[in-house]
């Protein structure tokens, strides 16, 4: 066989692989949404679910999954977006600098089941406050730290250096620097990486299971003092999120629609992350155009 | 302003100043001349640098708490995980190597006994199969990204693969067991439920890392390599194959090994198409119990404490000790093989 054939093989070789990759995503999103669109309604999206009977929906449990998402990027986003800074802009080369990046290499690759584990001893146990929403936003902050530092440090990497240097040069301070340039020219990196993150915080479940639980308590979506319990925003009380719901009603449901509560149920979480990668692109080009005023 | 011997020093201080002797003189130099030259010029740089300095210090701070959780969960999972061995004596050899897994046989029969070396099997089964699949598809689409079609490739590529890498789990999960094991039912007998379902769910759940991972380090080679490999009358396949995949592996057998240990910590997608038999497989088509499996359905039904929770920890505890591996053979092998 000579090079040119095998050449001419290994082409097609590479173009199949990458269709074939092609392919199974438009699979996978076609069987998704196909099976899914269908179920979704008004009602569907709205009624709690019901735990022998037909018929129930999805409602607070796409509740609950905002609202842990929210209280999870509350605790992530400071934290990731100074730790970023911190490894961009100030640490030197040295041990502790290298035991920072350890633990988060560390910490990035850990299974998710792990930190539910450790969410469950620490977050369920010994706060005393039992399977809750809080518990389950701390696991979540956990599991995305790693991401969002990644995230931050090279957004704040990407920004070039004349420009901080010009900003030092005016008689800024490194501080000054840092947030009145550096933070905003990195903006648009840090907000998509920060959507895209908050997609996958939205989708996990592992870390859930036994940190905020899999039922979700009769809520009065009238009532919106925060510390009472039948609050929806009460932080401290059970919350099953969409994610956990899917798992849950395959693997121990009594309800005679499973593929039903599923397939809508999967269209919704894909929906909902699909929105957000799309959502973080315009925004990261619409903030670009505005700051850049081209 | 006015020299006095070596030292400068502010006029109309100078004669006496230079009077005294040189250490001192240097002393009071500094005292006089930070204290009134430069709180009377630098003022506002001092309140600058307090700001310079707490804002370095929250900073390091959130870096410093990465640290902290890491060792958090360490601590923590060790301590409970190691209790099975020390509150119930099982020994560490039974635990890994033993076949029987009957947590709750009562003690007129024997005793319990907590062999889990059926979930490690099917733990490791199951990735590594995985990743036979996953890592030369993903490997290939990278090449196909960086050589083939740069521009279109890149395009529709990357947000097809940030696309692939949201999918939630569960939704794997869900799509495997609704078509798949049906499919394997249909068409190959058994079950359905299977170390094979299981491990094609995971070759496509791991394929966004190798991807990634993969087409970055073959991006940052430089071109040169290629260019010259190519005017010496390489084909493109040559290229690819002899020069470009052998400098660049280092980064593709990271994004394999992160791959890897993905598919070996993976839960729920899991969980659910394995079919959760608690026996060491003989074939693709049986049913397999991993060591995340175990604790997923188990967790909720034991009560903290006792023998049979214990040793859900100590699986948690594996799953750890496996992970700080991967990370270990990453950091070793891969820097050993990265080209100098």
């Amino acid at each position: 066989m000579n090079s040119r054939v095998t050449d001419n093989l290994a082409t097609v070789m590479l173009w199949a692989g990458a269709l074939l990759v092609l392919l199974l995503l438009g699979l996978l999103m076609g069987h998704i949404l196909i099976k899914g669109i269908g179920v979704i309604d008004f009602h569907f999206l709205v009624t709690p679910p019901s735990s022998l009977k037909a018929g129930g929906g999805i409602g607070p449990q796409i509740f609950n999954s905002f609202y842990m998402l929210f209280w999870a990027m509350l605790l992530t986003v400071p934290v990731g977006l100074l730790a970023g800074i911190y490894l961009a802009e100030y640490a030197t080369q040295g041990p502790i600098t290298n035991l920072i990046r350890l633990c988060i290499e560390t910490l990035s690759s850990l299974p998710s089941i792990v930190v539910g584990l450790f969410g469950l001893l620490v977050f369920v146990n010994m706060t005393g406050w039992g399977y809750s929403l809080m518990s389950g936003a701390l696991a979540l902050a956990v599991v995305n730290l790693p991401l969002m530092v990644r995230v931050s440090e090279e957004a704040i990497r990407s920004v070039s250096a004349e420009l901080s240097e010009a900003s030092l040069a005016l008689g800024s301070t490194h501080w000054q620097t840092i947030w009145k340039v550096i933070v905003p020219s990195a903006l648009p990196g840090l907000i998509t990486g920060g959507i895209i993150a908050a997609g996958r915080v939205f989708g996990e479940a592992a870390a859930l299971l036994y940190t905020s639980g899999m039922d979700s308590p009769i809520l009065d979506f009238t009532d919106l003092r925060p510390w009472s319990h039948l609050s929806p925003l009460n932080p401290f009380r059970p919350a099953e999120t969409l994610a956990v719901h899917i798992w849950k009603v395959n693997s121990e449901s009594l309800i005679p629609d499973v593929a039903r509560i599923s397939s809508g149920s999967a269209a919704v979480l894909v929906l909902v992350v699909l929105m957000f990668n799309i959502t973080a692109r315009w925004l990261a080009s619409y903030v670009h155009r505005r700051m850049t005023a081209s | 302003m006015a020299k006095s011997g070596s030292h400068l020093v502010l006029p109309g201080l100078g004669r006496h100043v230079g009077a005294i002797s040189g250490g001192y003189q240097k002393a009071i130099h500094m005292t006089l001349g930070s204290r009134f030259w430069r709180a009377a010029v630098f003022g506002r740089e001092r309140g600058r640098s307090r700001a310079e300095n707490v804002g370095r210090g929250i900073a390091f701070m959130c870096a410093a708490l990465a640290v902290l959780v890491t060792i958090a969960i360490i601590a923590f999972i060790t301590i409970k995980g190691l209790s099975t061995f020390t509150v119930n004596d099982v020994s560490i050899k039974e635990f890994l190597l033993g076949r029987q897994w009957m947590p709750d046989r009562p003690a007129e029969q024997g005793g319990p006994l907590v062999g889990s070396f059926p979930m490690l099997a099917g733990s490791i089964y199951v990735s590594l199969f995985a990743v036979a699949v996953g890592a030369p598809l993903g490997i290939i689409v990278a090449v196909f990204m960086t050589e083939i079609a740069p521009v279109w490739g890149q395009r529709i590529l990357q947000p097809a693969i940030e696309l692939l890498a949201g999918i939630p789990s569960v939704v794997y999960g869900y799509i495997g067991l609704s078509t798949l094991v049906p499919f394997i039912r249909n068409h190959f007998g058994g079950h359905g439920f299977s170390l094979l379902a299981g491990f094609l769910v995971l070759s496509v759940m791991i394929l966004p890392t190798i991807i990634s991972v993969s087409s970055d380090s073959l991006r940052v080679l430089p071109r040169q390599w290629k260019e010259a490999s190519v005017s010496l009358g390489a084909t493109r396949w040559h290229t690819i194959f002899y020069v470009l995949l052998p400098a660049a592996r280092a980064g593709i057998l990271t994004g394999v090994v992160l791959g890897l240990a993905r598919a070996f910590g993976e839960a729920l997608a899991v969980q659910m198409v394995i079919g959760n038999t608690r026996q060491v497989p003989h074939s693709i088509l049986d049913p397999i119990c991993t060591l995340t499996s175990a604790i997923t359905l188990d967790m909720g039904y034991t009560v903290m404490g006792t023998m049979w929770n214990n040793t859900l920890w100590s699986m948690g505890l594996l799953l750890l000790t496996v992970s700080f591996l991967f990370i270990v053979i990453i950091k070793v092998v891969v820097k050993r093989m990265a080209p100098q």
